[in-house]
């Protein structure tokens, strides 16, 4: 099968230093991977090496069998899709919900403009009646519930997603992240994501890549969360840091009762 | 019984709005003895108002009224912004969030951390350096004569934090306000920043007010935790006792968070319009 995204020994650089080292890694199609990593792992240039954001990369990036070079065009638009961190950035603020979720459609000379923005809209979860707000009158949630749909206009395969919730509050990061899984799960999309949250992995993903330094220093299924167990020592400590008390009571729990032989 | 630290009675927070004012805090009490006291709620919630309300840093045109602001013994409503100046930094002092923002670009470490002593403390020269070296050396930082004579840019976000907190803590306060110290922070970085803050706070006997979104990291670090929920305290919790929360705002909070080995399909999401009765 050919894999949604397949990244071969990728080096990014940012006027004379390598941000990004040596990575491969590829996402089945209909998989979720995660890359998780520190601010200046490198985490977010991949991805922004796969869309066009960044030019001077080597090695070889593969979206769907079809290798990447030089701009992207409109059918690489169509197959794959950015979502970002940040909603308030993300959005133009002098453009209403319906000329952002327009654009792409007739930029594609796609017809039946109005009935795709309403459908589209009900099923990101957004009232239709704020078709014709402007950013600025949406709350945060609601902003990232128009990027997401703007993503989705062009019905596409794969969607690399940001730190997608890191501008959120508890509350509506789990509304974004329930909405992230059932539009999966419908559309059968492939997701690449970049995050520093292990926890939103754990809900979200099937595996992971960790980075460090721009270097992928280990992956690993999903199940690695659950339990724990990471074999690179920088893993471990990255899975410690995140522990929140809850789970680190629990952590305490097992360890004492694997100490106990049961 | 001795009197608290810090009394705060009914603090009223009013923004006017185009449609007449909006009262975006509705009367928060609370009393602060030597411990570590978390305000822990949304956006919107009010807890970063209640915290500048405290050091009377909320101006024209927000409206702050309290029945009660007692820090000491002395009452700081009834006190001139001169007399304010005195307290704010000497006896109660303020982290915020971010490093990259609260520091001042154009000028070196070592001269901003003196500063902040200086303004407070009249001392020798000589003095002021050994004490701001001192003060570095506290909040771990290896090589505290580089150091000082480094710009905020040329450091990074955590050790900008630990400098914060360095120029914060030198004119040795009664009362640290943290206002989402780590959220600008990595995770592995956020735990060193908030253990630092934990120790000073200890081995100074000093007061905390912790102010975050995060629930668990509050309740990590605290003795106590107020929760939030537009502009009210919805419900007080002892730290260790997180999982017997009654309120069910506080429960959707805790609920909402994906863990680390989560099962869960689908994560409970709150009813935003519920009005919880108090």
């Amino acid at each position: 099968m050919t894999p949604a995204l397949s990244i071969d020994h990728l080096f990014v650089r940012y006027g004379r230093t390598d941000v990004v080292k040596d990575v491969s890694f590829s996402a089945k199609p209909g998989e979720s991977y995660a890359l998780v990593g520190e601010s200046g792992s490198g985490k977010s240039t991949i991805l922004r090496s796969v869309v066009g954001m960044v030019r001077d990369w080597r090695g070889k990036i593969e979206v769907d069998g079809m290798p990447r070079q030089g701009r992207i065009d409109l059918a690489f638009a169509r197959h794959c899709q950015m979502i970002f961190q940040d909603p308030y950035a993300s959005l133009h603020p002098r453009r209403t919900v319906d000329a952002t979720l327009l654009e792409p459609l007739k930029v594609h000379g796609i017809r039946d403009r109005a009935e795709r923005v309403v459908q589209m809209m009900q099923d990101v979860g957004l009232d239709p009646r704020f078709r014709f707000r402007f950013p600025h009158q949406l709350s945060g949630g609601q902003r990232q519930r128009v990027a997401i749909a703007r993503a989705l206009m062009l019905e596409p395969r794969l969607l690399l997603l940001d730190e997608p919730t890191s501008a959120l509050d508890v509350s509506v990061q789990a509304e974004i992240l329930n909405l992230l899984v059932r539009i999966r799960e419908e559309r059968n999309l492939t997701y690449v994501l970049v995050t520093h949250s292990l926890p939103v992995v754990s809900f979200l993903c099937d595996r992971l890549g960790v980075l460090r330094h721009g270097r992928l220093v280990e992956e690993a299924g999903v199940s690695a969360l659950r339990t724990g167990t990471f074999a690179e020592p920088y893993s471990q400590e990255l899975y410690d840091a995140s522990l929140g008390a809850g789970d680190r009571d629990l952590a305490a729990l097992q360890e004492a009762t694997r100490g106990m032989g049961m | 019984m001795t009197e608290p630290l810090l009394q705060l009675r009914n603090l009223r927070v009013t923004f006017p709005g185009p449609r007449g004012p909006v009262q975006v805090v509705h009367g928060v009490s609370f009393d602060l003895g030597r411990e570590r006291l978390g305000i822990v709620g949304e956006s919107g919630s009010g807890k970063s108002l209640t915290g500048r309300s405290l050091l009377r840093l909320l101006k024209h045109p927000a409206k702050v009224e309290t029945d009660r602001l007692i820090f000491d013994g002395i009452d700081l409503n009834a006190l001139s912004e001169k007399q304010m100046r005195n307290i704010r930094g000497a006896r109660i002092s303020m982290v915020m969030q971010d490093p990259k923002f609260s520091l001042n670009p154009v000028m070196t470490i070592g001269t901003q951390i003196a500063e902040a002593l200086r303004v407070h403390e009249n001392l020798p020269r000589t003095e002021v350096k050994t004490r701001v070296r001192a003060m570095l050396d506290q909040v771990r930082i290896d090589d505290p004569d580089r150091v000082m004579k480094l710009y905020p840019h040329e450091v990074s976000g955590g050790m900008g934090q630990r400098v914060m907190i360095a120029m914060m803590l030198i004119p040795q306060p009664d009362v640290l306000i943290a206002d989402e110290p780590t959220s600008a922070l990595d995770v592995s970085v956020q735990a060193q920043v908030l253990d630092l803050i934990d120790t000073m706070i200890v081995g100074n006997g000093m007061a905390l007010i912790l102010i975050s979104h995060d629930l668990e990291l509050v309740a990590r670090y605290c003795d106590r935790v107020l929760v939030m929920h537009r502009g009210r305290v919805v419900e007080e919790l002892e730290a260790g006792q997180l999982h017997a929360a009654t309120h069910p705002y506080t429960k959707g909070l805790l609920a909402a968070v994906p863990r680390m080995d989560e099962t869960r399909k689908v994560l409970p999401v709150m009813d935003r319009d519920m009005e919880y009765d108090q």
